[in-house]
């Protein structure tokens, strides 16, 4: 039990909090009691001024009694003022130092020896009725001597300035241990406090750590630091989990996807050795073995490029692309292959169209979706391919589509069409990797876009649509 | 031509290094980026293909630190980063051409031998000559056999470039980019029909091909 209770406040030590308070509570202290001794040495030096001037005040009454009346009247003024409450201290003594008057009746040695003022603070032993004081208080004094040998001494008691001392002392002494023991209560419910909360988000941690990826760390209402970290952390781990979710559905797809080409990579290997088709044939096979692996790399290279826009790791500076342009330049690339397929490729693109982003990847996304609809849409000779461009100034939104003539897609197998490796003809008869419209749907997010598939009447239109960048003015 | 190839991938620079030689050029190989940047200082190669990642020191600080100290070999730099803003990085770098990992060989020597010829004659030519098949460049006209060929702007640059790296093998990567200068993998064969319909107007109502295509690589302007 107590084992438990020291490991626990030893934790409690290691934290930031109670550390912090440890230090600040050694720091005021320091302080306080520096500023209490520094005062209290100026108000004990007022003190011991003040009672100087009383003593000098006395000893002028005390001359002005001594020229009027001689050393009789003075002795006989001491005797009285002696008795009187709270009086000086008075000593009149002969040339051998024989007590004559006064009220004290013993004295630190050497003390009448001096001349005017003694220079130390001396002690005394007053007189009282015959009974000895209990203490033996401190006085300052001033020795005065007379020329028939008498001496006489004027001085006051320091009790008052040792009594303030005193009491500054134990004020502080007490204050200085309320801080301790606030400052003990402080750590323990704050250092206890940091450390649960720690010790929950440790706890969240591990069990993610060990494969728990749903698990997120506690938020509490307070909205303290805490909780402001934990929302930090937890947002991460969402950001994890979505990566980790794409990483699994890429490897899925992977799995189920790389295998078709994989085969048939393999069984034109297998097929060109059992044959033995001589020089020629075997140089057929590589070939086409080269073909299927050159297939198979661009599929990985759709695919890596998918993910990393995904992921958002694909980074590129945003510079401004005229859609009409690039609109302009892949029709010209694409019109012979468009009337090649037996269609017709028109331009319909007005410009300037000015998004912001990178001119490559938006020329990819433009280059697939001519390559579909040429693959899909050109099916019955006569078909259009067109590329028409429209800028919604109400939804700020730039929009580049491409529309073609074919039997389009169904309103409930867009959403399909969209995911990866998805073919909706099923038969996976025609080239492509099914990765066509999920690389540009990847792309236009990446631009903060959005790919839209519409109905053409018939055909279908793909529309790329760009946010529109903000005007100049 | 002579070589010299950084790839810390012993394996990967070895078959490169055969692959040239088949080619009939010869290589050196260099497995970290200090020790390349030290052959490649010392001069005397035709080209250089420097990986970009590389042990010790990265393939495009050598490239730009041998630009740095007025070294002219041109660079071909390889990458396994597909990053859209890399091919940038690299040129910026000082990297005359860029070619993404996994490559096949062939675009990997066509483009080797088109660099080396931008750096064996600097100047800009006004003209070129392949057979009876003429082309300047100043008036823009395009003859064969004395006989005006008309062709499209685009046709015009098709041809230009095929005519610049006669004798050399241009892939259809190659073409996509300088002509059209769009440097993503044509998947279809989009490149073909122009190069079909330009090989139509030049070569109609001739008997000698001049623009031959090259099966598994590419094209190729020659007599």
């Amino acid at each position: 039990m107590t084992m438990a209770v020291a490991r626990r406040l030893g934790a409690m030590m290691k934290t930031t909090a109670v550390r912090l308070s440890a230090l600040y509570l050694v720091l005021f202290s320091v302080c306080a009691v520096l500023l209490v001794v520094y005062m209290t040495s100026l108000a004990a030096s007022f003190f011991v001024g003040e009672t100087r001037r009383a003593v000098e005040g006395e000893i002028e009454s005390l001359s002005s009694v001594y020229a009027r009346g001689g050393m009789r009247s003075l002795v006989v003024a001491i005797d009285r003022r002696s008795r009187a409450p709270g009086a000086f201290v008075y000593l009149v003594a002969d040339p051998r130092g024989r007590i004559i008057a006064g009220n004290v009746e013993d004295l630190e040695p050497g003390v009448l020896d001096s001349r005017g003022w003694v220079p130390q603070p001396f002690y005394y032993q007053k007189y009282r009725d015959g009974r000895p004081g209990a203490a033996a208080p401190r006085a300052i004094g001033h020795v005065t001597r007379f020329d028939n040998g008498l001496r006489v001494l004027v001085g006051r008691d320091l009790a008052e300035p040792q009594l303030l001392r005193l009491i500054v002392r134990r004020s502080v002494a007490l204050a200085l241990g309320l801080m301790a023991l606030g400052g003990l209560l402080i750590w323990f419910f704050v250092g206890r406090r940091a450390l649960r909360r720690i010790d929950a988000v440790s706890a969240a941690s591990d069990d993610i750590v060990a494969g728990d990826l749903g698990r997120r760390l506690p938020v509490s209402a307070a909205n303290d630091e805490f909780d402001r970290l934990s929302v930090s952390l937890n947002t991460m781990l969402a950001r994890i989990e979505t990566l980790n979710n794409g990483l699994r559905e890429v490897s899925d797809s992977i799995a189920h996807d790389l295998k078709t080409p994989l085969t048939r990579l393999r069984n034109r290997a297998e097929d060109a050795l059992r044959k033995d088709p001589g020089q020629a044939g075997y140089r057929d096979a590589l070939e086409d073995m080269i073909a299927e692996a050159d297939h198979l790399i661009s599929l990985f290279n759709a695919m890596l490029l998918i993910s990393r826009v995904e992921a958002g790791y694909t980074r590129f500076t945003p510079q401004p692309v005229d859609l009409a342009a690039v609109a302009a330049e892949l029709a010209e690339l694409y019109e012979p292959l468009v009337e090649d397929a037996g269609g017709r490729l028109e331009n319909a693109v007005a410009g300037p169209l000015v998004v912001e982003g990178n001119r490559e990847l938006i020329g990819q996304a433009v280059t697939n979706l001519i390559d579909n609809a040429i693959k899909y849409g050109l099916a019955a000779p006569g078909g259009v391919v067109r590329l028409e461009g429209r800028r919604d100034e109400v939804a700020r939104r730039v929009e580049l589509a491409v529309c073609d003539t074919g039997p389009g897609i169904a309103e409930a197998d867009r959403a399909r069409a969209l995911r990866r490796f998805e073919r909706l003809d099923e038969s996976r008869s025609r080239a492509g990797s099914g990765l066509g419209l999920s690389l540009v749907d990847a792309i236009q997010r990446q631009h903060g876009g959005t790919l839209r598939l519409e109905d053409n009447d018939p055909g279908l239109c793909a529309v790329l649509s760009f946010p529109a960048p903000a005007s100049p003015d | 031509m002579k070589v010299l190839i950084i790839e810390d991938d012993r394996q990967a620079a070895a078959y490169l290094k055969k692959a040239l030689g088949e080619a009939g050029h010869s290589a050196d190989t260099a497995h970290d980026g200090e020790q390349g940047y030290l052959l490649a200082a010392r001069g005397g190669y035709d080209a250089l293909i420097v990986d970009r990642m590389l042990p010790r020191r990265d393939g495009l600080s050598v490239v730009s630190q041998l630009r740095g100290e007025g070294h002219t070999t041109p660079a071909l730099i390889l990458s396994a980063l597909g990053e859209v803003d890399d091919r940038v990085t690299g040129l910026r770098a000082g990297g005359d051409d860029y070619l993404t990992k996994p490559y096949a060989f062939s675009e990997l020597l066509a483009r080797l031998e088109v660099l080396q010829r931008r750096s064996a004659n600097g100047e800009a030519e006004t003209g070129y000559r392949v057979g009876d098949l003429e082309l300047d460049r100043l008036t823009r006209r395009v003859t064969r056999a004395g006989q005006d060929i008309a062709l499209q702007p685009r046709e015009f640059r098709l041809l230009e470039y095929l005519m610049r790296n006669a004798g050399r093998v241009v892939t259809r990567t190659m073409l996509l980019e300088h002509v059209w200068d769009y440097h993503f993998d044509p998947q279809t064969n989009v490149i073909d029909v122009h190069v079909s319909r330009l090989r139509g107007k030049i070569e109609k109502g001739f008997d000698k091909p001049l623009l031959h295509t090259v099966r598994g690589a590419g094209y190729v302007m020659r007599e």
